[in-house]
């Protein structure tokens, strides 16, 4: 912008379009080669990293087979993406009705509707929108997808599977260990010993184990402790254990959050005549929880990429279907672009998730550093 | 301040320290009710299958093979001995991603605070690529890729013919010694007594300013002690090189698939983390002790020495040894890919023939317990003697 105000009046230097082009040459000078050791290294590694994509670009699209029925229709020497193409539905739906799939549309819509209303900053009503996410969402989902009552033809959980079984259990992972997580937190500051000990004995225990092992006992050891004959849902076992696990480590993280709410908070709330539960729901919870909305989010990633680990109690997450859909006689070898369309889908939720809570951690630091202590 | 604020400053002491203690009791009410119906639930249903606790069955014989194992296992050995093998085998795989990820993951952490643009960038595409991807999709890429995508052991990738990659596994050299246990001591005995020479000239340089050739010195004590033992005692040293041997390589030490790519994939996951935490940890240090070094005239191996890597170390160890600690419970995943590790083939296996799964994943659980409170103590206990002493 101020280029262009100071070439305004003086017509005879260089044309304000080049001004990037000067812009760019100067990064480069600064960045590329500031020295000579420095443009050779750049110069090799730009190098190989471009014979990389184009040794790559022919396989992944080029000469890629786009349709087929089996193996045998993918006669390039490109990537085989008929495999993915051919059984997408099922990576997505897993073993859902196709007459039944408009159920899993529309949770999965009112779900990135409900994602979106609370990411974007612009869009007003973050409360009601919460709570209505956190409340009346999970029931109204499982209505939908498990159906058996109100009209809805029931679908048994062993029929879900793909990138919406992946979603189930990581969306109620989510919604149900966040207020386990607060609990345990507040339990873990308390006074009282019996909820303080107990608080620390699950959050330790739970931390402590392998998320495999905890699957792993759900399946295997939880049912002796349960009345004899009581059948359990694979699904529902993989989710408590889940939750168990997911808990903790949110209490952890809620624990930071609230230490980090100044002294002078409780003691102005203590001044006000508030007791224990308005002081924690009113004044402390709603900063604590605002500061470690970044880690909440970063752990909101680690539990979606986890949610693979239900494989071990032979759940067919997104993972699983396409890793038992290349094993398939009909499909033999294509492992590499199962592999690489399940790494598609990962990476961009997870980056895109990445991203977001780093650009919420700036903005809530830059308003931290404005107000002049937390907010 | 109106006349109910009055009133309830007054009453509420004691309301609530009853109401705090009613609520623990019926906490724990409820908790031993539930313990009851458990137990009874586990007697009902251990009755139904005709099981009774107990650790009676760890004796018998397990009448099973393990495919990897460091410890020597046959078929006859006890179920005793299978937790062992699972034990080892699992701090195995751990501590080997352990070393691969701390290697690794400092020199990518470093490298994305190189000066140099692209060096900084690849730092920069790598972490961001491999921490997106869950660790279960990395342990089955690298296992397809060592198992199916492998030459078979005839047509092996060979490193400089010592070392070879087939898809049965790595083979390695083995080295071994004759009197190899003298020069072993030997070398111990140099390890202290350079350890007690680098301590002696530090303190020397604290009291006299003077430094002593203390890197000279070692160097001679680490290399020579063990040498004049080998050449005294006439120690013998023999590499033995794997070598193609029908349909399969003999000799030389051979290392499972699912162990390597277990540890590769650990270790690659793993370094992504670790990288962004040691980035951190030297981001950490205040800019003006980096003028004030050079203000001091330290040259810059000193001064990343001295005074960078202590205050940065003091920042990292802490999350560090909680990743290293997701590390090993995440070596758990060992059990997709068939591994023997503690979950494989502990919980797994010889779960499956005895039907013991209570006493089974409990001892399970204890295992990762008591390894999760080690790190953590040895964490707390590197805290305490590097936190910043107060004047």
């Amino acid at each position: 912008m101020s280029t262009r105000i100071s070439t305004a009046g003086q017509p005879f230097q260089a044309a304000p379009q080049h001004a990037w082009f000067r812009r760019l040459m100067a990064w480069a000078r600064g960045n590329l080669f500031p020295t000579p050791f420095d443009a050779a290294l750049n110069l090799v590694i730009v190098a190989l990293f471009a014979w990389l994509v184009a040794s790559m670009l022919p396989w992944a699209l080029l000469d890629a087979t786009w349709s087929g029925g089996s193996r045998a229709d993918c006669t390039g020497t490109g990537a085989c993406w008929a495999f993915v193409l051919s059984r997408l539905d099922q990576f997505i739906y897993g073993f859902y009705p196709a007459a039944e799939r408009w159920r899993v549309n529309l949770a999965g819509t009112v779900l990135i509707l409900g994602l979106a209303a609370l990411l974007i900053r612009a869009v007003p009503g973050k409360r009601v929108t919460g709570l209505l996410m956190l409340l009346v969402y999970p029931p109204f989902a499982f209505w939908l997808l498990k159906g058996g009552f109100l009209g809805l033809t029931g679908v048994q959980t062993d029929r879900w599977g793909g990138l919406m079984l992946t979603l189930v259990v990581g969306v109620s992972g989510i919604v149900l260990s966040f207020p386990i997580g607060v609990a345990l937190a507040l339990g873990r500051r308390s006074d009282l010993p019996v909820f303080h000990g107990l608080s620390v004995l699950f959050i330790e225990l739970w931390r402590g184990l392998p998320m495999v092992t905890v699957l792993f006992m759900a399946i295997v050891m939880l049912p002796y402790f349960l009345p004899a004959g009581m059948k359990l849902d694979s699904l529902g076992l993989a989710i408590a254990g889940i939750v168990m696990f997911q808990s903790a480590c949110l209490a952890e993280i809620v624990k930071g959050g609230l230490q980090a709410v100044p002294k002078g908070q409780y003691e102005a709330a203590k001044a006000l005549g508030f007791g224990y539960w308005r002081t924690s729901v009113y004044i402390v919870l709603p900063q604590a929880i605002r500061i470690v909305i970044p880690g909440l989010v970063n752990n909101s990633i680690a539990l979606l990429k986890d949610t693979t680990l239900v494989m071990v109690v032979g759940l067919f997450d997104l993972l699983n279907i396409v890793a038992a859909g290349s094993s398939d006689p009909r499909w033999l070898g294509s492992a590499t672009e199962g592999y690489i369309f399940v790494g598609l889908v990962f990476w961009t939720l997870c980056f895109a998730m990445s991203r977001y809570s780093h650009r919420l951690e700036h903005s809530l630091r830059s308003r931290r550093q404005r107000l002049g202590g937390v907010s | 301040m109106n006349g109910r604020s009055e009133i309830r400053t007054w009453v509420s002491p004691n309301w609530r320290w009853l109401r705090g203690w009613l609520s623990q009791a019926s906490v724990l009410l409820l908790l031993g009710l539930g313990a009851v119906v458990a137990t009874q639930n586990l007697s009902d249903n251990l009755a139904m299958r005709g099981l009774s606790l107990g650790f009676g069955f760890l004796w018998q014989q397990a009448g099973f093979g393990i495919g990897f194992s460091i410890i020597s296992f046959t078929e006859t050995d006890t179920y005793w001995r299978v937790f062992a093998v699972g034990v080892t085998n699992t701090l195995v795989a751990a501590g080997l991603g352990i070393v691969f990820a701390t290697v690794l993951g400092f020199a990518i952490g470093i490298a994305r605070l190189a000066p140099n643009w692209s060096v900084s960038r690849l730092a920069l595409v790598y972490v961001e690529l491999v921490r997106n991807l869950p660790l279960l999709l990395h342990v089955l890429v690298w296992y397809n890729l060592l198992v199916r995508a492998m030459p078979p052991p005839r047509e092996g990738i060979s490193v400089a013919n010592v070392a070879f990659l087939t898809n049965r596994g790595l083979y390695l050299p083995a080295a071994s010694a004759s009197n190899g246990g003298v020069v072993f001591a030997a070398l111990v005995v140099a390890v202290v007594v350079t350890l007690f020479w680098v301590y002696a000239g530090r303190v020397h340089q604290y009291r006299t300013g003077r430094q002593r050739p203390v890197a000279a010195v070692s160097a001679v004590i680490l290399v020579g002690l063990p040498l004049l033992t080998a050449l005294t005692f006439g120690a013998r040293f023999r590499i033995e090189v794997p070598k193609l041997h029908g349909f399969n390589f003999i000799g030389g030490y051979s290392v499972a698939p699912e162990l390597v790519a277990l540890v590769v994939a650990l270790a690659i996951y793993n370094a992504s983390f670790i990288a962004e935490l040691v980035r951190a940890s030297i981001e950490s240090v205040n800019r003006g002790q980096r003028d004030a070094a050079a203000a001091l005239g330290l040259r810059r191996g000193q001064m990343l020495r001295l005074v960078i890597i202590p205050q940065a170390l003091r920042v990292l160890i802490p999350p560090l040894s909680n990743q290293y600690l997701q590390l090993l419970k995440a070596s758990s995943l060992a059990t997709v890919i068939g591994y023997p590790d503690l979950m494989n083939v502990f919980a797994g296996t010889a779960l499956n023939q005895t039907g013991r799964a209570v006493e089974i994943m409990l001892m399970t659980m204890a295992v990762y317990l008591a390894i999760s409170a080690a790190i953590a103590l040895a964490s707390g206990i590197f805290n305490h003697l590097t936190r910043i002493v107060e004047q």
